[in-house]
């Protein structure tokens, strides 16, 4: 039997459009626009200005502080401005735009022995690079491999779950270059110091399990894990129950339980980033959905606009009625198509009337359903309501903290409440609370 | 969702929403006409055994509760909820739980209460405590006691005629009566009983096609039947002479027509795991006593009405622990 968790649900998986088709590059955009702040955390401070001429992959803007990220150059060409953007979470924010030029030059880092390189020298390279997490959060990776001092982990485990409908992204990196995702393993286990690599994949997926079970045979203490497929597989607290049965608390991170979770992507950047010295300038995604004239897996150049990624997989159709960043259940829906791909976009998606349908919303029934799937055992439909009636205390006694927003509930509620934009509402007073609470104190 | 969209192609209008983007297709409507489908063989065999007179009393159950509820709503200038499936479904499965050949008057009657009384008064579907049907029934019950209560043999049954039902004869019958009981007939549905609740074999398959399709939550069914088998199977181990064999309770009566379609009301059943065992069990408790001990031989609309009243409450006292959280020892 597959590992799994309790709760969730199986939505249609939609990979079929896409998970064919291998990872193609694009042609260049006219204008690149790239965002200061890719990640949770401090943006970046920009160390170009408007004319300078800049390389592939030479830094732009440097980390401040420990938690942020640099940010690179994806294309060679002349800044043009420095001024806000838009951002597919659709918040404008600061961006250095650059006219991409006909040459390419590339300014990396040194490369280094994989086999050689000292942890300290792996982490440094991945800080540097300005490696973030992929999909959601875009937590920087350097500070997810530093453990504070005291905590054991014994656990390194590559998210190749991909339990979001439709994307097949990691699904095409693990079967096309599944040596390059498991060097990346390699060196995130030594840069953590842990003994025992996981890589979880939905069995959905069996090309992919196959290929990286052949990739790991030679690796110690390395293994493949077939998952149940299932929503929300690849949240990090469900992989890490499935894998080694234990449950992350509410408000710890997977440190506590000693387990450090990447995506393959990451795994794969890392690896490039130590071998090639490349700092991530171009993304793997998946442009798919029933939307999408020719849906393609693509390796796009950071700060493209979603304009022109989706003008080449042949435009939307007439009935394209949602476009999204990430997927399906998670990712955010779209009203400027001239936000460029991030660093951690997974995919762009767009959804027909169709797709996209849902009913009428009618009062709770209290069938249960959104409790049922719950995968971290919450009461959404309490606690929409304590929300809704700004009840944020009661809401924050019965964990409203504890949501991952992962949208299962929505997903299966008869009554069509949209339950998530009630919790997070709640969640974001709840925080506020506390913030309070805390300068009180 | 007032944002202006930009750098859209042309021809293409662009929705925003937050996520997720996608749903199971699940709707209110959508579940109320499983139910109803669900019951249907229930309700043909009711009408098979107990003839045609028996879709005049469904027809007016089901029109009575669209009125009532139509009319609810105008005078409360709310939307109309017609085609939500719910008051049709509370008519039929009012219906089903009346005696054959009941007064058409009552029918109506039942019906009207049960929409306006257990349901719109607490602000329409969604906000009620107890099984609207039930309510409906439960006031018939007090209002008409003797009109409940008589009992008309299937047309099939050479002898068709007023009589008392299975449930009623191991009660107040004697020992003669108790062993002529068949269990091959309770089960088929050539007994008598209320409309819907002769074929134990017609609920069974419509109940466990519910489950199968989610619409159902099998804790509700499993936990009352399971519940019923132990404590009437208790009753029956002590004094096996005076109290009847725990498969009697489960063909007898509304029992399983109950626990798969009465029961099982999402509005008014509770929310988690451990709330739907205890009130499951705490129903098939009930049901066994009032049963073997009450002053009526029937027990099941009771013991629903009473947990009803208990749900939320169990909901409180259940909140499951979250994911990760310490266990108690
Ligand atoms: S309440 Fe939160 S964690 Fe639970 S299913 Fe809904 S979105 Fe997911
Ligand atoms: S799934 Fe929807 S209708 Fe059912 S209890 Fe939850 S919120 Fe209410």
């Amino acid at each position: 039997m597959a590992l799994t968790f309790r709760g969730g649900a199986h939505p249609p998986e939609g990979k079929a459009l896409s998970e064919d088709k291998p990872l193609e590059r694009l042609p260049l955009s006219k204008e690149i626009i790239i965002p200061l702040s890719q990640h949770i955390g401090k943006p970046a401070n920009p160390l170009v200005k408007k004319g300078d001429e800049v390389k592939t992959g030479q830094v732009l803007a440097e980390a401040d502080g420990f938690i942020s990220a640099p940010v690179h150059s994806s294309v060679t060409g002349k800044v043009t401005k420095i001024a806000k953007g838009p951002t597919p979470s659709g918040y404008p924010k600061e961006a250095i735009l650059i006219k991409p030029s006909e040459e390419e030059e590339k300014e990396f880092f040194d490369p280094l022995d994989p086999d050689s390189v000292e942890p300290e020298q792996i982490i440094e390279r991945v800080q540097k690079a300005g490696l973030v997490g992929q999909g959601g959060a875009a937590f920087p990776t350097s500070v997810k491999l530093s453990p504070p001092k005291g905590k054991e982990i014994d656990w390194l485990i590559i998210n190749g779950a991909e339990c979001e409908p439709y994307l097949t992204r990691d699904y095409r990196m693990m079967i096309e270059e599944p040596d390059a995702v498991v060097a990346g393993l390699k060196l995130l286990m030594k840069a953590v110091g842990v003994k025992k690599g996981g890589v979880g994949i939905e069995t959905n997926k069996p090309k992919a399990i196959e290929a990286m079970t052949e990739a790991v045979k030679n690796v110690e203490n390395v293994e493949v894990y077939p998952l149940k497929t299932k929503y929300p597989q690849g949240a990090e607290k469900m992989l890490i129950k499935a894998i080694t049965g234990k449950e992350v608390p509410p408000g710890k991170l997977p440190l506590d339980v000693g387990a450090v979770v990447q995506n393959v992507g990451t795994a794969r950047a890392v690896y490039r980033a130590v071998k090639e010295g490349e700092p991530p300038y171009e993304v793997a995604l998946t442009v798919t959905g029933g939307g999408i004239k020719e849906p393609k897996n693509l390796y796009v150049r950071v700060g493209t606009p979603i304009k022109d990624v989706i003008e080449f997989c042949g435009g939307l159709t007439d009935d394209a009625e949602r476009v999204i960043v990430g997927g399906p259940m998670m990712g955010v829906a779209q009203y400027d198509l001239g936000a460029p791909v991030l660093k951690a976009t997974s995919g762009i998606l767009a959804l027909t009337k169709k797709e996209a349908a849902k009913s009428a919303e009618t009062p709770c029934l209290r069938c249960g359903k959104c409790v049922d799937v719950c995968p971290v055992n919450l009461l959404p439909t309490r606690l929409a309501l304590l929300s809704r009636r700004e009840r944020f205390e009661d809401a924050e006694d019965v964990g409203v903290m504890t949501c991952m927003e992962c949208g299962t509930c929505v997903y299966v509620c008869p009554a069509n409440i949209p339950l998530v934009h009630w919790i997070r509402l709640g969640k974001q007073e709840v925080a506020a609370l506390q913030r309070k609470r805390r300068a009180a104190s | 969702m007032a944002k202006a969209t930009t750098n859209i192609p042309e021809g293409v209008e662009l929705r925003i929403s937050s996520s997720p983007h996608v749903r199971s297709g699940q709707s209110t409507s959508k579940a109320m006409w499983t139910v109803a489908a669900a019951i249907a063989p229930t309700a043909a065999l009711g009408v098979y055994f107990f003839g045609v007179y028996q879709l005049a009393v469904i027809a007016t159950c089901v029109a009575f509760a669209l009125l009532a509820e139509a009319t609810a709503k105008a005078m409360r200038k709310q939307k109309p909820t017609l085609l939500d499936g719910s008051a049709a479904l509370t008519g039929l499965l009012l219906a089903l739980v009346l005696p054959p050949n009941v007064s058409l008057v009552f029918a109506a009657l039942g019906s009207v209460f049960g929409i306006v009384v257990g349901k719109e008064i607490f602000g329409g579907l969604g906000y009620n405590i107890f099984n609207p049907a039930l309510v409906g029934r439960a006031f018939l019950q007090a209002a008409f006691p003797s009109a409940m209560t008589t009992w008309t043999m299937p047309d099939l049954t050479p002898d068709a005629m007023t009589s008392a039902t299975p449930l009623a004869l191991s009660k107040f019958g004697d020992q003669a009566a108790k062993a002529g009981i068949d269990f091959g007939a309770m089960f088929f549905g050539n007994i008598g009983g209320c409309i819907g609740e002769t074929s134990a074999l017609a609920i069974i398959v419509g109940g466990v096609a519910l489950v199968a399709l989610g619409v159902v939550n099998w804790r509700i069914p499993v936990s009352i039947i399971l519940g019923v088998v132990v404590f009437g199977g208790l009753f029956n181990l002590i004094d096996p002479a005076t109290y009847p064999n725990p498969i009697f309770h489960l063909l007898g009566g509304g029992l399983l027509f109950g626990a798969f379609f009465m029961a099982s009301d999402w509005v008014t059943s509770p929310l988690t795991a451990s709330a739907l065992w205890i009130y499951g069990l705490a129903i098939a408790l009930l049901v066994v006593v009032i049963r073997l001990f009450g002053g009526l031989p029937e027990g099941v609309m009771y013991a629903i009405l009473i947990m009803n009243a208990v749900a939320p409450m169990l909901n409180r006292f259940t909140r499951p622990k979250l994911f990760g959280e310490a266990k108690k020892a």
